[in-house]
């Protein structure tokens, strides 16, 4: 069972993730933006998050750019969550600092499949 | 096939898009109006986009495909290769209206895709630049490879770990392939002294002792792509393949999905409740319990000494009772700007369509109403802007020459007055026309002269049902629906409407509506050993009749003489079969109430009091009764059903024509 963190300005996007890694026995927090995101990260510390990119008040770029920057995130893995496969947002993410990707539309068993591959 | 059912988070999605579809409304019609905030284009962008990554999560494919090429043009405009122009806004505007349809036809279960959308989707790709953006190229499907295995040169850069990606897992997903060895080069690995345990100083070696494929073998890889320096090698079979592998049939992705199972579209509608309610209520059961625990202490009886005491205690329990009521009454309650949201773009499209110019003045968004009177006040609010704007305001040129600014105003405003809500709907227009109304309502033969009528008596004419007809109404604030209707709604909300105008300066409609659907002022009622509730706002007044004021009809009706006109008496314990004590008119009491425009005299015993009730439904814990809508608990512990004056209305004139 790991601590996982998902952040997704959509609830619809977000209780779906939440339920199925809930369902996998994960303990998951949720936050709707980057900002949200990083104020959750400082009072628990997560095995693992899950960011969406557009998202308004702190977009997930800058979420991950900040959250490596925190005692304890350096080495966390951060996947986001992108739509399509558009290199640019996975080589901005990636250069921001974030581990992998997960690209939308994704349905619960490639969630939790992707998840597994980095929990290990 | 997951064990995750999808369809139950399709209701949360729909709800989400609508508020993300009224946001990108919002957002087109401020960008419309010249503002220049690149946040706006953002709200548009980010609808737009969450729309469609949340319909093709949850399987709607044609409101995923049509949002795409909106995404597109709305990409287009954010990182600035393109304008936004009025043609965009529109187009845009166009679209947001067809994605709302999309959404209910799938959330319907039927297929999103319409005439309208086709048509729609093919502007919007003859004005994304280059059409339709390409569709992802498929991964070219690498030639098969007569391999045995695999050998992969992997060394990762020093800052690999802080990434979050890790080898070791890495490696075990290619273990997953088939049998792995693993060589370590520790070569550059430095003394410990110099170690940084965050960095990564190993170089692997790794054989593959299977015939994966190659994008299986680099997808381990894809995610550090960039930060390491990988040579993936295939070893080939000693001895090419005599015969080409047969081929395997593709697995069938177009196999038809899963009939999803059809979602109970329960209709129980949400509400999202600000959490500060939530704790605002936890905090008042926390007082409630201890306050409980208080008057426990009293379990035994109270003496002399403690009454101090044990008054205080129930004095804190009534407070904290009342302040719970209020605070969970609160959690139905939503601002009304959820209502006024939708009427920037209805003024826009028509003052376009009537070629008039009108500002939207909106005020008081936050006034929050009981989400049932939400819901229902929308309508009728539609039909006074409507009129407002078709009927009320005056084109550019009458106005200037009437010495008004080109631009008409029309103002929507919602506010607390004492225990009601009032919505204004008001225009600086043409005002109502006097004469034009009185000569109207003769001919309809509502009045027979306007002699003597006050203005407010005039302007209330346009109430009267019949005055307005198919003859008097245009395509726009027409629709065959009178003022009547308008007034009719919002008395089913338990509200009033009333008018002020003044000729040549404008009209203002004044709409009153009761806090809450959920507490009712009534009149207490006893009938036998019965009490009835009736609600307050129905009551004209409570009479006391002389027997020989009463007229038999044939039939078997009742009716007496109430100022000027007949009206029918209804016996409650007749209607609802239940022993009245009192049955000559004379001993008991008629309560004239009306209900959908028509007065009726309702026979009581006596007359209680006044006093507010909790409404609790009927339908829900037994069934629907005909004359009631629903019941309440009294002081001592018993029932009083509260009586539903439009369906005794409904009854008695039913009873007439039988």
């Amino acid at each position: 069972m790991a601590k996982i963190l998902a952040v997704d300005d959509s609830a619809s996007m977000r209780s779906m993730v939440a339920f199925t890694l809930r369902g996998a026995g994960h303990d998951v927090e949720e936050a709707d933006n980057g900002r949200a995101a990083l104020d959750q990260a400082g009072v628990h510390k997560f095995d693992l998050v899950l960011a969406d990119v557009n998202m308004p008040v702190m977009d997930g770029i800058s979420m991950v750019r900040e959250m490596r920057t925190m005692a304890g995130y350096s080495g966390v893995p951060i996947l986001m969550l992108t739509t399509e496969s558009n290199p640019e947002k996975k080589m901005e993410g990636k250069a921001a600092g974030a581990t992998g990707w997960l690209v939308k539309p994704f349905d619960p068993d490639q969630l939790l499949a992707t998840v597994a591959r980095v929990l290990g | 096939m997951s064990k995750v059912d999808l369809a139950q988070f399709h209701k949360a999605f729909h709800e989400e898009s609508l508020d993300g579809l009224d946001a990108m409304e919002q957002a087109l019609l401020a960008l419309d109006e010249g503002a220049e905030d690149p946040e706006l284009i953002n709200v548009v962008f980010r609808a737009a986009h969450s729309i469609k990554g949340g319909a093709a999560t949850f399987g709607f494919n044609d409101v995923a495909a049509f949002t795409h090429v909106a995404e597109n043009l709305m990409d287009e405009v954010r990182s600035g290769r393109r304008p936004m122009e009025k043609a965009v806004v529109e187009l845009l505007l166009r679209s947001g209206d067809i994605i709302r349809d999309m959404l209910s036809l799938q959330m319907a279960g039927q297929p999103g895709a319409t005439t309208e959308s086709q048509t729609l989707l093919a502007e919007l790709s003859a004005m994304v630049s280059g059409g339709t953006a390409a569709p992802v190229a498929a991964k070219a499907a690498a030639p098969a490879e007569a391999v045995e295995g695999w050998d992969i040169a992997f060394r990762p850069f020093d800052y690999l770990l802080k990434t979050g990606n890790d080898p070791a897992r890495m490696f075990r997903e290619l273990e997953a392939l088939g049998p792995l060895t693993t060589t370590v080069d520790a070569s550059k690995l430095p003394a410990l002294a110099d170690m940084d345990p965050t960095a990564s100083y190993l170089a692997y070696t790794l054989r593959l002792d299977a015939g994966a494929k190659r994008a299986a073998v680099e997808g381990v890889f894809d995610w550090v792509d960039g930060d390491c320096d990988l040579a993936v090698t295939p070893r080939l079979a000693a001895a090419p393949a005599s015969a080409p592998a047969p081929v395997v049939p593709v697995a069938a992705s177009a196999a038809p999905r899963a009939v999803r199972e059809v979602a109970t579209s329960s209709e129980a509608s949400s509400v999202r409740v600000g959490i500060e309610k939530i704790d605002m209520l936890i905090n008042l059961v926390g007082e409630l319990v201890i306050t409980q625990a208080m008057l426990t202490q009293f379990d035994d009886g109270v003496d002399a000494s403690q009454l101090e005491m044990f008054r205080h205690g129930l004095a804190q329990l009534g407070r904290h009772t009342r302040e719970l009521q209020e605070s969970v009454m609160s959690i139905r309650m939503l601002p009304i700007s959820t209502v006024f949201n939708r009427f920037p773009r209805l003024v826009r499209d028509l003052a376009q369509k009537l070629d008039k110019k009108v500002v939207l003045d909106l005020r008081g968004e936050t006034t929050e109403l009981d989400k049932t009177v939400l819901e229902k006040i929308g309508d009728p609010l539609v039909h006074l802007v409507r009129n407002a704007i078709d009927h009320g305001l005056e084109g550019p040129a009458k106005r200037t020459a009437a010495g008004k600014s080109d631009t008409g105003t029309l103002r929507m405003e919602a506010f607390h007055r004492g225990g009601s809500i009032v919505v204004e709907v008001g225009d600086d227009g043409a005002g109502l026309n006097r004469d034009a109304i009185v000569a109207k309502a003769i001919q309809r033969g509502i009045i027979a002269s306007g002699e003597g009528m006050s203005d407010d008596a005039v302007a209330e004419l346009i109430f009267e049902a019949g005055f307005s007809t198919a003859a008097a109404t245009t395509d726009l604030s027409g629709r065959g629906v009178g003022m009547d209707v308008v007034r009719r709604n919002v008395m089913d909300l338990g509200g009033t409407v009333s008018i002020r105008s003044v000729y040549g300066k404008g009209t203002t409609f004044t709409i009153t509506l009761p806090l809450t659907l959920a507490i009712i002022d009534g009149l207490t009622a006893a009938v036998g050993s019965e009490t009835y509730i009736v609600p307050l706002v129905s009551i004209v007044e409570s009479v006391q009749v002389k027997a020989d004021a009463v007229r038999s009809v044939v039939g078997g009706g009742e009716l007496f003489r109430f100022r000027d006109e007949w009206l029918p008496i209804v016996r409650l314990f007749d209607v609802f079969g239940c022993e009245g004590e009192r049955r000559a008119i004379q001993d008991g009491i008629v309560i004239v109430v009306e209900g959908e425009g028509t007065r009726i005299g309702l026979f009581a015993d006596e007359l209680i009091g006044q006093q507010q009730a909790v409404v609790k439904s009927l339908e829900a814990n037994y069934r629907r009764v005909v004359g009631i809508s629903g019941a309440t608990i009294l002081a001592d512990g018993s029932v009083a059903l509260i009586t539903d004056i439009a369906g005794l209305v409904r009854l008695q004139a039913r009873r007439k024509a039988a």
